[in-house]
């Protein structure tokens, strides 16, 4: 049997599952336990796992980041929340020069076992400084994994091997995803998925779009258009940013020798550019068209809401990219 | 029946059949055919063939030696079919 | 809307006057439709649509030159409607650069027409700004009659440029053999006497027209001498040796105007001597009358030319990419031979020899391989399987 579930209530379910397995999990951040959440995914953990394992912290992220990377050092498996990704910035210096390195600089000594999750992507009028996709940054970084659950399937399985993993994680949820409602297949209890590869959500044979996250679900509705005008399009989703699936990247390519990478980072220096380029290393000779981007407009997200539409990557964005690949 | 200038005519029908672009006029009719129409091994079977077809005479390999010039293939004709 | 732009007509041309339209505005247009008269200093050639559509615009006129690429037509596609045309001041709407005049040929479709033989210069591209696509090669791949060595010309070539582009062709192949390909080669006299005798006793007793020629002998017995030496029959392939799945000989034969062509017996090693005569007899058929298949002209292992009773004492060869190896056979002829007691007789004899890549074999396996050949031809009855 399979089960319906939203978005929210597959990561509320994971950490939960977390909480009660391993007493050294905890979770930290703005508003987690009074609140619930600013997403209300932790509702009602306080009451049921007290305040030493859900902790609300000030606004602070690089002062929280940082306690959650000394707890995992000290032999916890910490859940820091970040409530969105424009605020991480404020704590890329613990991630970036302590959580991914300290593994290295130690010789090994000392691995940091660390979950961060934070919101990403725009599409729900919060504005440009809560808009903004910044996972391409992280997926520049030697010693994190970065992944980006965009089905319930992903959001319910990735927080289990990601605390597993001896390394600092970060996952990024997108904020479009939420109320998504999904069928999770049904494995018994084990509910974990796997996070090295990239999977494919569609089959199709004339040309593959590549994409992760947010614009999954935009990736998947331009499909059904194309199969409408005859085109059959792949989808495949990236799932892990770090590091990127290089052999389904490439098996997509020489399957379908056309190639729309679609993402709501910018182009300049994105992540698309990074798999385009892969693209060109690796199968350069599989390709029959120029490989093409749809990717966020070269602005600031904007907050009104046609202006915010027309700044993202869309579905007939991307059917018109894909076409453009074919005379 | 068959007289020679039939039997000649026949030959070189089927010749021109094998190699299009000859011109009879510049054959000599009493040197080795084969080397002035350049027949390789199979054209040379086919044109053996063609002959079979119209004339309805086996042609066995043993009879080759006799069949050198263009005359010789003709008065081979006549006397199979004669 | 639909650029129709001037395709290359042949490798060597770059520009083209447009002599007539045979549509005008509003006409609908099929694919593979001609939809202009273009000269091309050669020749003036019907130049076909690969879109459907209706005709928009005619942009070209008669008598203008233009260069490869040049845009000549606008079509609309089905259920298009015209655009508003541009004012007076108003500018043109920001788009990607104007594609490049040079041919725009996807990296794939490149790989495979390299793999193929196939002649990028004379396939119309159907991708974006009309670059040539996979398909598009693996289209013009499977028109018949198209040998590797031989593109068509354009059909209003005269012979002349027929044989000059087939020269070009063989140029091109030739050249790289020698650029890329380190030939050894090794030769070998076989005496014929058993097969030849064998050969005449089976021949007295068929039809005529079920004879069989020495040349259907020599290509069984190399197609199961190659069975013990698998490293002769195959492709050089992206810095390695990719073994043939079956043994397909291509069989060199030379075209009366000129030029040759090599088309493949297909698995010659796994057929009776009848029915590969008669493969034979119609390759060689329809090689001379240009009705090839895709599949003969791209699918030679390895190619044997045998240069037959009016040709040569030996021949040596050049292997034609991406094989890595050439069989070749001289003249059959009585020569003095010196038998196992030391006696000299006069033989029908004929001269092996082998052309291989020395990237793939050694001289010494060569060797073997010929003197396979020899033995086998010294059973013919058991070729006869």
């Amino acid at each position: 049997m399979t089960r319906r579930l939203s978005y929210r209530e597959a990561m509320r379910e994971a950490m939960r599952e977390a909480l009660q397995n391993d007493p050294r999990v905890f979770l930290m951040g703005e508003d987690v336990g009074r609140y619930g959440g600013t997403y209300a995914f932790s509702k009602g953990f306080l009451d049921e796992f007290g305040p030493e394992r859900i902790r609300d912290t000030p606004l602070s992220e690089l002062g929280f980041v940082g306690a959650g990377i000394g707890a995992a050092l000290g032999g916890l498996r910490p859940i820091v929340e970040v409530m969105t990704v424009n605020f991480s910035l404020l704590a890329l210096d613990q991630i970036v020069n302590s959580a991914a390195l300290l593994r290295h600089m130690s010789g090994g000594q000392f691995p940091v076992p660390l979950v961060i999750r934070m919101c990403t992507g725009a599409g729900r009028q919060l504005a440009a400084q809560h808009s903004h996709s910044f996972e391409g940054w992280y997926a520049h970084i030697p010693g994190i994994k970065v992944l980006a659950p965009a089905t319930i399937e992903d959001a319910r399985g990735m927080l289990a091997p990601a605390l597993a993993d001896p390394d600092p994680v970060v996952i990024f949820e997108h904020c479009g995803l939420f109320n998504v409602e999904g069928e999770l297949p049904d494995n018994g209890d084990d509910c974990a998925v796997d996070i090295a590869s990239a999977k494919v959500r569609r089959a199709g044979k004339d040309v593959a779009i590549i994409t992760y996250g947010g614009c999954l679900p935009k990736a998947l509705a331009a499909a059904e258009t194309l199969a409408q005008d005859g085109i059959s399009a792949e989808v495949l989703d990236l799932r892990v940013l770090r590091p990127l699936d290089d052999a389904a990247i490439a098996a997509a390519v020489a399957k379908c020798r056309r190639v729309v990478v679609v993402d709501e980072n910018w182009k300049s220096g994105g992540l698309a550019a990074e798999i385009v380029a892969r693209i060109v290393e690796h199968a350069f000779f599989e390709l029959d068209a120029p490989v093409a981007r749809v990717c966020a407009e070269e602005v600031p997200i904007p907050y009104a809401k046609h202006l915010e539409e027309a700044a993202l990557p869309q579905p007939d964005k991307i059917v018109a990219a894909v076409k453009g690949l074919f005379a | 029946m068959m007289t020679e200038e039939e039997a000649r005519d026949v030959v070189i029908e089927t010749l021109k059949n094998i190699a299009p672009e000859i011109a009879h006029e510049d054959l000599r009719h009493d040197r080795p055919l084969r080397y002035q129409v350049d027949l390789d091994s199979m054209d040379w079977l086919n044109f053996l063939l063609g002959l079979n077809k119209r004339l309805g005479i086996e042609i066995p390999e043993s009879d080759y030696s006799r069949l050198i010039t263009l005359d010789d293939v003709v008065d081979y004709l006549l006397s199979k079919v004669g | 809307m639909i650029e129709f732009k001037l395709p290359s007509l042949g490798a060597d041309m770059d520009e083209g006057t447009l002599l007539e339209w045979k549509v005008k505005p509003g006409d609908a247009v099929k694919k593979g439709q001609v939809i202009a008269v273009v000269d091309t200093a050669k020749a003036a050639v019907d130049v076909e649509c690969w879109q459907e559509g209706r005709v928009h615009e005619l942009v070209a006129a008669i008598g203008e030159k233009m260069p490869v690429g040049a845009l000549m037509a606008t079509l609309l596609a089905a259920g298009e409607t015209a655009p508003r045309r541009l004012g007076a001041g108003e500018a043109a709407p920001a788009g990607p650069a104007a594609p490049p005049l040079r041919r725009l040929i996807s990296p794939a479709a490149r790989k495979h027409a390299q793999e193929l033989g196939v002649e990028l210069e004379r396939i119309a591209g159907t991708g974006p700004h009309g670059a040539v696509t996979l398909e598009d090669v693996e289209k013009a791949a499977a028109v018949p009659a198209e040998p590797p060595a031989a593109p068509v010309p354009p059909p209003a070539a005269p012979a002349a440029d027929k044989a000059a582009e087939m020269r070009k062709a063989i140029a091109a192949a030739m050249s790289r053999s020698k650029r890329e390909i380190p030939h050894y080669y090794v030769a070998e006299d076989i005496p014929l006497a058993r097969a030849l005798a064998w050969l005449s006793a089976e021949n007295a007793r068929r039809p005529m027209a079920d004879r069989l020629l020495p040349a259907a002998l020599l290509l069984k017995a190399v197609a199961r001498a190659l069975q013990r030496y698998p490293e002769l029959n195959g492709y050089w392939r992206d810095g390695g040796f990719v073994p043939g799945e079956r043994i397909n000989l291509g069989v060199a034969v030379s075209l009366r105007q000129g030029g040759l062509i090599a088309p493949a017996l297909l698995d010659a090693a796994a057929k009776p001597l009848t029915q590969l005569m008669q493969e034979l007899a119609d390759l060689v058929q329809r090689t001379r009358t240009g009705s090839l298949k895709s599949s003969e002209l791209n699918e030679a292992t390895i190619t044997v030319t045998n240069l037959g009773d009016q040709g040569s004492h030996g021949v040596f060869g050049v292997i034609y990419p991406p094989q890595v190896a050439l069989v070749g056979f001289g003249r059959v002829a009585e020569r003095p031979w010196v038998d196992a007691d030391g006696g000299l007789k006069a033989l029908p004899v004929v001269t092996a020899s082998l052309a291989a890549d020395h990237r793939v074999s050694d001289g010494h396996r060569g060797a073997l391989f010929l003197r396979e050949l020899a033995e086998l031809l010294q059973h013919p009855e058991e070729l006869n399987r």
